[in-house]
């Protein structure tokens, strides 16, 4: 049951997505969301559907694996949409009792729709072809010069790395215990508001104190091994640029120039003319 | 009054790029009052196999009865099948809760509906079947260890009065004196109160010398399933796929090998001691 969360999760495939730096998936990732938010236009709209398609297929990873993640935000795209919808000011084509729809209501709504799929897809992608270690990596890297405003870099990525490795565990570990506390007759679909965050206490306090009892554990297992934190401290597996990462940073970097000429082309020959 | 597994599939994180197939095709009938071991490897589907039959995991495809009942069946009480068939999990911290041992225990009866002087009683009767010292019946679970909690948990799934009692290595990690004295209790309780325990364990040692009937599973199927003697006939198949016969077994078959006419059907201690006497004193007559 809980172990189908598959938010974030890691899709292994032998692809050449996979195998990029997580540098250039963090920053193309960027730039991808970027080029969401300035472009205007059907071209527009069009390439950058056949550029995340194009990534999607090259990945490997089945495309429900992508529609997975927008399951979680549909309440939140319903919500924008109907905002758009409703109160855009502009030409109204229909209405009804205090609710009026606009030409461009109906334009904006369909718009932020697709923006906020693309954006969720586009990450996903990300996610599912870059393993969480990969990840904290690849942003400790790149952040590597706030060290030098005395931002301890190295300890943030540590953290994150540790509290992402973590989330696996703890959801396994709530697994079991609710089916222990299950097993002794606990019921935690049932009742009413309190009585289900009563039920939740047996589940909560086993998984605090599993919690802490693991935090502590793995002090002392990184105390043990001399852990002292970013000061001179070597990576088993260092980053480095390959050629096809650099082939990567040019074919996001000429889809972002598409995007942006797309949007001046719109802008000075369409705009005007309608 | 028996449970009834009819086959039985289950796979994991079906139609993903996980997919592991834990069970396959499991047939078994569990009569009442049997005391059974099942053994095997890590991720033989041991673990898996016994929450199906409290209804914790619900089978892929297959059917399971209990006294009868098909327990898929809709409108089928869950609930009630649960403190019928008690499972007791491997890890103790994963259901110990309240702020004292006496008032964790009671909460299996209080989800019964039982009143609380009832489920005190209950409680009380539990904690002592599994002999746990009652001067610490009020002290924090946390504070217990490692073989008191797991008496305290196991005697959490006991107030319940379950009429079948699955425990998933009771044993491990305990010292060899707690695990005599948790697995002596478990089969006074058999005896006594003629409830079925179900047994899950690595260790042979343990199994062979307690139950009537062990159940050997290896990749998700059923190996072996028959009388200790039986299955340890089997002992270089069982060592094949990563288990092995009690040591007694290995011993007796090496006795006879040098031309000692010892049977080798002994699997504890005292059956070889026996035996190996009986030989010897023919030899000196």
């Amino acid at each position: 049951m809980l172990r189908d969360i598959t938010l974030g999760q890691y899709y292994p495939a032998d692809s050449p997505i996979h195998k990029l730096d997580p540098r250039v998936k963090l920053l193309g990732t960027l730039l991808y969301i970027i080029s969401l938010f300035i472009f205007k236009g059907y071209v527009a709209f069009v390439l950058a559907a056949v550029f995340l398609i194009a990534v999607i297929k090259i990945s490997k990873v089945p495309f429900s694996y992508m529609v997975k993640g927008l399951k979680a935000i549909v309440i939140l795209m319903i919500i924008t949409g109907l905002f758009n919808l409703f109160l855009t000011p502009g030409t109204e084509i229909w209405r009804w009792w205090i609710f009026r729809i606009t030409k461009e209501g109906a334009q904006n709504a369909v718009l932020m729709l697709f923006r906020l799929t693309f954006l969720i897809i586009g990450t996903s992608v990300m996610t599912l072809t870059t393993t969480p270690n990969q990840l904290t990596d690849g942003l400790e890297k790149s952040l590597h010069p706030l060290n030098k405003i005395h931002i301890p870099v190295h300890e943030i990525s540590m953290m994150m790395s540790i509290a992402l490795r973590f989330i696996p565990i703890l959801i396994e570990e709530t697994d079991k215990i609710m089916k222990a506390q299950m097993a002794r007759g606990a019921d935690f679909e049932n009742g009413n508001l309190i009585k289900k965050a009563k039920a939740m206490i047996p589940l909560l306090v086993p998984l605090f104190v599993s919690a802490f009892r693991r935090a502590n554990d793995l002090a002392m297992a990184m105390e043990a091994r001399c852990y002292r934190g970013g000061e001179g401290r070597t990576k088993m597996k260092p980053l480095h640029y390959q050629k096809r990462d650099y082939i990567a940073y040019v074919i996001v970097s000429l889809y972002l120039i598409a995007m942006i000429a797309l949007r001046i082309v719109w802008n000075t020959f369409v705009v005007p003319a309608a | 009054m028996s449970i009834i597994l009819d086959k039985v599939n289950y796979t994991y994180s079906a139609g993903t790029a996980y997919e592991i197939q834990a069970l396959k095709d499991i047939n078994l009938k569990i009569e009442d009052g049997e005391f059974i071991g099942v053994i095997g490897h890590t991720g033989s589907g041991k673990s898996t196999l016994i929450q199906h039959l409290n209804g914790l995991m619900h089978a892929t495809s297959g059917d399971i009865y209990y006294n009868g009942a098909d327990i898929y069946d809709e409108g089928y009480d869950m609930r009630a099948l649960r403190s019928k068939v008690g499972l007791v999990f491997q890890y103790p911290e994963h259901q110990l809760f309240e702020t004292t041992i006496f008032d964790d225990v009671c909460y299996g009866p209080m989800n019964q509906g039982l009143p609380k002087n009832e489920a005190g009683l209950r409680a009380f009767e539990a904690l002592r079947s599994v002999g746990f010292p009652e001067e610490l019946y009020y002290q924090s679970p946390f504070d217990l260890s490692g073989g008191q909690k797991r008496r305290v948990a196991i005697a959490g799934v006991l107030a319940m009065k379950p009429e079948v009692l699955i425990l998933d290595e009771p044993t491990a990690g305990l010292d060899p004196k707690g695990r005599d004295e948790i697995l002596d209790q478990l089969a006074l309780m058999h005896k006594e109160r003629g409830i079925t325990i179900i047994l899950v364990s690595h260790s042979m040692e343990d199994v062979a010398k307690y139950v009537g009937r062990i159940i050997v599973m290896n990749q998700g199927s059923v190996m072996y399933d028959g009388i200790p003697k039986e299955v340890f006939r089997h002992y270089k198949e069982l060592e094949a796929v990563g288990l092995a016969a009690p040591q007694v077994t290995y011993l007796m078959h090496e006795l006879q090998e040098v031309g000692i006419p010892v049977r080798t059907d002994a699997t504890t201690v005292e059956e070889a001691k026996a035996e190996i006497l009986r030989v010897c004193q023919g030899r000196i007559r």
